[in-house]
């Protein structure tokens, strides 16, 4: 069945069908009982890319392109481990990166983890810290 | 030195004036609205690319300006709200006709400058009116804090299970020593949980720790992404747009949601308003907010609410930051968490703004413990005011979003949440929680009442908690085990919504069935009066009825197997003797009725009453008025049988007069109003003047105490003892003469 991004919210309930884990299990598999024989571990107690895509879908077709579009973000994004993640973030802050630097996570995105609109987003905050005096040559030194 | 006035030397000791007022000083951004130096709202496009901005150039744009026209601008609906000027505009935000949908529309296309300045040409008024219509979530709810000084595990599950069982939809910890962090956040997991199913949890730290308690499961949602209205206090606050946006798709990821947070005075207390006004940088940061794609903000001034209330029409200010945001259609955690002001009173005007509209989350934080242990500042409202806020909602039939919750119940879910996190402990190897601590966490009033841990022991084990990585279904495991499956299965289903991720949409909060109810599908439709959300049906019946509350029916005494004290006699008649003075009872004296408000048998102060009189050497006689139940009416009636012209009238409730039958029956010679406050030496002084009167004696007036809450707390009973009297009147009937029983049965005639 199609994926209807209005009347298929919740999927939790609605579309039980398509909600996995990373691991494959459907919702129905996340029980006690699966829990108590070892079938369940923690990494697979989150949404996978396929997920945050459809509530992407759900969010443009609410009128809210600006959280689809930090969900698509998010789903290139669970593919990328948890330290990376944080690496990431912390390249970001002021006076973390060089413009180089900046330029060198764009490119790892685009290629480990297929985060193209990630690289994106990463590319265009290298572009304004350098007109903004954001990067980390331009620290003013204490 | 010229002399002071007391009045207002003693309004200069009040509470109010320990704040500080002050004049607006727009160059350190110390105005609420409309600064002089606000930019011209403008937007320019060329080839669909913004090249100016709120009177900036693209060449002068900071990174918050960047990332708006990147990101945060709607073209098409900005060529459309171009059409409008600001007064349409801001009639169409209170024109009940105009759908929310039309309004979020045109927003999008909206700058910060201009959205300031449309919601700043509505009156409060019209500002919760238009919140109320744009709200995203159809019904409102609210968010707890639970925390406490001694970081007791067994009392932050304790009152995260309270907190979770008087309907809080999201409960938010934080942490002293930030090292704590992963055993609080377990703590509130498994007593809210235990509470109820589906709240979801969140710890205040460094966004980094934060994330990693998330990615673990321990956590859901986060709140803790602050922007900023102007780039040198967003870069001081260590972060730029592009950082928090990441961090907000990074959350996501891990299907934790997430929301903003800002709040006007923020840049001036940081010292880079530019020069602007707060309510112009607030919608800087809401533009952002939204552009970054969080599905929604915590603001309204929240930790410089009291900032924002120095200056003029402050309150004001900060319901319009909360009305914007729900314009731009986010999710709005209104605010009211931090301490607004030293007044209750001040403090709860703020609070109407947002409570009476309603708001996703009234509060972003009600500190669910006494104020003692509340590690977010303060708590504007805590433990001790939860009647007040519960009985608050009950008279405007307003949803708050807390529910009633008797002694018995909370003692329950309680002591369950402390042995719950008591079996996680032990399960983990953690420092023992004691059967001690979890009497006391049930128990206690503050953390004072717990014993003191071995800080040391359980920071180690939180340490443990990071580096093994141990997670929300090693803790559902455990409660497993150890016979809390309830509370396991409740922690499995807050797993479960990490992998479906439908609590990521826009106002998401999950009932104890583990049901989504979001901006998607539970919208807010209000389309004018009787649509939208009402509080009514069995909502209304739970938020109505207090564990306090009083069957009024229970509040009248039953007196039928009492003996009687006084016996009717005959019709009374005219009394030709002038030292004759009538005590006149009302219609349920003495008979229905037995005792007066203030606690007085009818049988001694009939006695106090005849002693009085012949104290004053004059003769009382014993009349009940059958045909009228007000006060002035059976002591007028009481006055024309009398040979002296004088009477007592006196209701059952205990009010009293002195009459005299030349004078109008409203009129009188001493009214006793105060019933609750007279003393059967009152009774006896009253007797007294009346025979005084009687005789044409000096009489000073009776002295009575005036306590003027004595109707705000008796008005009620006054009420149900009055309906007695009233139902027990005989219309038409003449008055009957009395004798009074004596203590051991036998009557005697009044008159000696």
């Amino acid at each position: 069945m199609a994926f209807d991004p209005i009347a298929d919210f919740p999927l939790g309930s609605r579309r039980r069908d398509l909600v996995r884990t990373p691991g494959g299990l459907g919702l129905d598999e996340l029980t006690l009982d699966a829990l108590r024989s070892g079938r369940l571990d923690a990494s697979e107690m989150r949404a996978t890319a396929e997920t945050l895509e459809l509530q992407a879908q759900v969010a443009r077709a609410a009128g809210r392109a600006q959280l689809a579009a930090n969900l698509e973000r998010a789903a290139e994004l669970t593919g990328v481990p948890d330290e990376v993640i944080l690496e990431v973030y912390t390249a970001l802050r002021p006076h973390r990166s060089t413009a180089d630097e900046l330029e060198a996570w764009a490119d790892r995105l685009e290629r480990d983890f297929q985060a193209t609109l990630t690289a994106a987003f990463v590319r265009e905050a290298r572009a304004v810290y350098a007109k903004r005096n954001l990067l980390l040559a331009d620290e003013p030194t204490v | 030195m010229s002399p002071r006035s007391r009045r207002f030397v003693e309004r200069e000791r009040r509470e109010l004036r320990r704040e500080v007022l002050i004049t607006p000083d727009p160059d350190l951004g110390l105005v609420a609205m409309n600064g002089p130096n606000d930019p011209e709202p403008g937007l320019k496009v060329e080839q669909g690319r913004v090249v100016r901005l709120d009177g900036r150039s693209e060449a002068e744009f900071d990174a918050i300006d960047h990332f708006i026209a990147r990101h945060g601008l709607d073209l098409e609906a900005a060529a459309e709200a171009m059409a409008f000027d600001d007064a349409e505009l801001a009639r169409r935000l209170v024109d009940v006709a105009v759908p929310r949908e039309e309004l979020v529309r045109l927003a999008r296309g909206l700058t910060p400058a201009r959205l300031a300045r449309v919601v700043s040409l509505l009156d409060p008024v019209e500002m919760m009116f238009a919140l109320k219509k744009l709200r995203a979530r159809r019904a409102p709810a609210n968010q707890a804090h639970v925390t406490n000084l001694k970081e007791n595990p067994g009392l932050l599950a304790a009152d995260a299970a309270e907190a979770a069982a008087r309907g809080f939809a999201e409960i938010e910890t934080t942490v002293g020593v930030s090292r704590y962090a992963p055993l609080n956040a377990m703590a509130i997991l498994v007593g809210s949980q235990t509470g109820r199913p589906g709240v979801l949890t969140q710890c205040a730290i460094e966004e980094r720790r934060s994330l990693q308690l998330a990615i673990q499961g321990i956590t859901t949602y986060a709140e803790t992404l602050s922007v900023y209205g102007t780039e040198p206090v967003f870069v001081d606050g260590d972060d730029t747009p592009w950082s928090k946006g990441f961090l907000a798709s990074a959350y996501a990821s891990r299907g934790i949601k997430v929301r903003f947070t800002s709040g006007g005075g923020s840049e001036a207390l940081m010292g880079h308003a530019g020069g602007c006004s707060m309510l112009y940088l607030e919608a800087r940061c809401l533009s952002l907010a939204r552009a970054a794609g969080s599905q929604g903000v915590q603001n309204g001034a929240i930790s410089c609410v009291a900032l924002v209330m120095s200056v003029p029409a402050g309150s004001r200010e900060i319901l319009a930051e909360n009305l914007l945001a729900a314009w731009l259609d986010l999710e709005v955690a209104s605010g009211n968490d931090a301490i607004a002001s030293h007044s209750p009173t001040r403090r709860t005007a703020k609070l109407m703004g947002q409570f009476l509209p309603g708001t996703d989350f009234v509060t972003s934080g009600w500190s669910v413990m006494p104020r003692y242990d509340n590690m977010f500042g303060g708590g504007n409202y805590d433990a001790d005011d939860i009647d007040e806020w519960l009985t608050i909602q009950r008279d405007w039939q307003v949803d708050g979003g807390i529910e009633p919750l008797s002694e018995d119940e909370a003692v329950s879910v309680r002591t369950r949440a402390a042995q719950a996190i008591q079996a996680v402990f032990a399960a983990f190897d953690f420092p023992a929680i004691t059967d001690e601590e979890v009497e006391a966490a049930t128990y206690a009033l503050d953390s004072r009442d717990l014993p003191d841990r071995d800080r040391a022991a359980d920071v180690a084990a939180a340490d443990r908690v990071l580096a093994e990585g141990i997670s929300g279904l090693d803790v559902a495991r455990e409660l497993d085990r150890h016979g809390f499956t309830d509370v396991a299965e409740a922690i499995l289903g807050m797993q479960r919504q990490r992998v479906s991720g439908d609590y990521l949409q826009t106002s998401a909060i999950i009932d104890s069935t583990g049901a989504v109810s979001a901006a998607v599908n539970d919208p807010n439709c209000y389309s004018g009066p009787g649509t939208g959300y009402t509080l009514d049906g069995e909502r209304w019946e739970r938020l109505q009825h207090l564990p306090h509350e009083l069957d009024a029916r229970t509040l009248d005494e039953a007196t039928d197997s009492q003996q009687a004290v006084v016996v009717e006699k005959h019709v009374a008649k005219v009394g030709n003797e002038r030292d004759d003075v009538v005590i006149a009872l009302g219609p349920a004296f003495a008979d229905g009725l037995r005792m007066t408000i203030g606690g007085l048998a009818h049988q001694d102060v009939l006695e106090a009453l005849i002693q009085g009189v012949r104290d004053a050497g004059a003769a009382p006689r014993l009349v009940r008025v059958r045909r009228a139940s007000d006060v002035a009416f059976i002591g007028h009636d009481g006055a024309a049988l009398a040979g002296s012209g004088v009477a007592v009238g006196i209701q059952s409730k205990g009010t009293a007069v002195i009459h005299r039958a030349d004078l109008q029956p409203l009129d009188n010679l001493e009214l006793f109003g105060m019933a609750p406050s007279l003393t059967l030496d009152s009774y006896r002084a009253i007797g007294r003047n009346a025979g005084g009167y009687a005789l044409k004696q000096r009489v000073g007036p009776v002295p009575t105490v005036m306590d003027n809450f004595a109707r705000a707390k008796l008005i009620v009973r006054t009420t149900l003892l009055h309906a007695r009297e009233t139902a027990a009147i005989t219309p038409g009937a003449p008055a009957i003469e009395l004798e009074l029983v004596a203590r051991d049965g036998t009557s005697r005639t009044a008159r000696v």
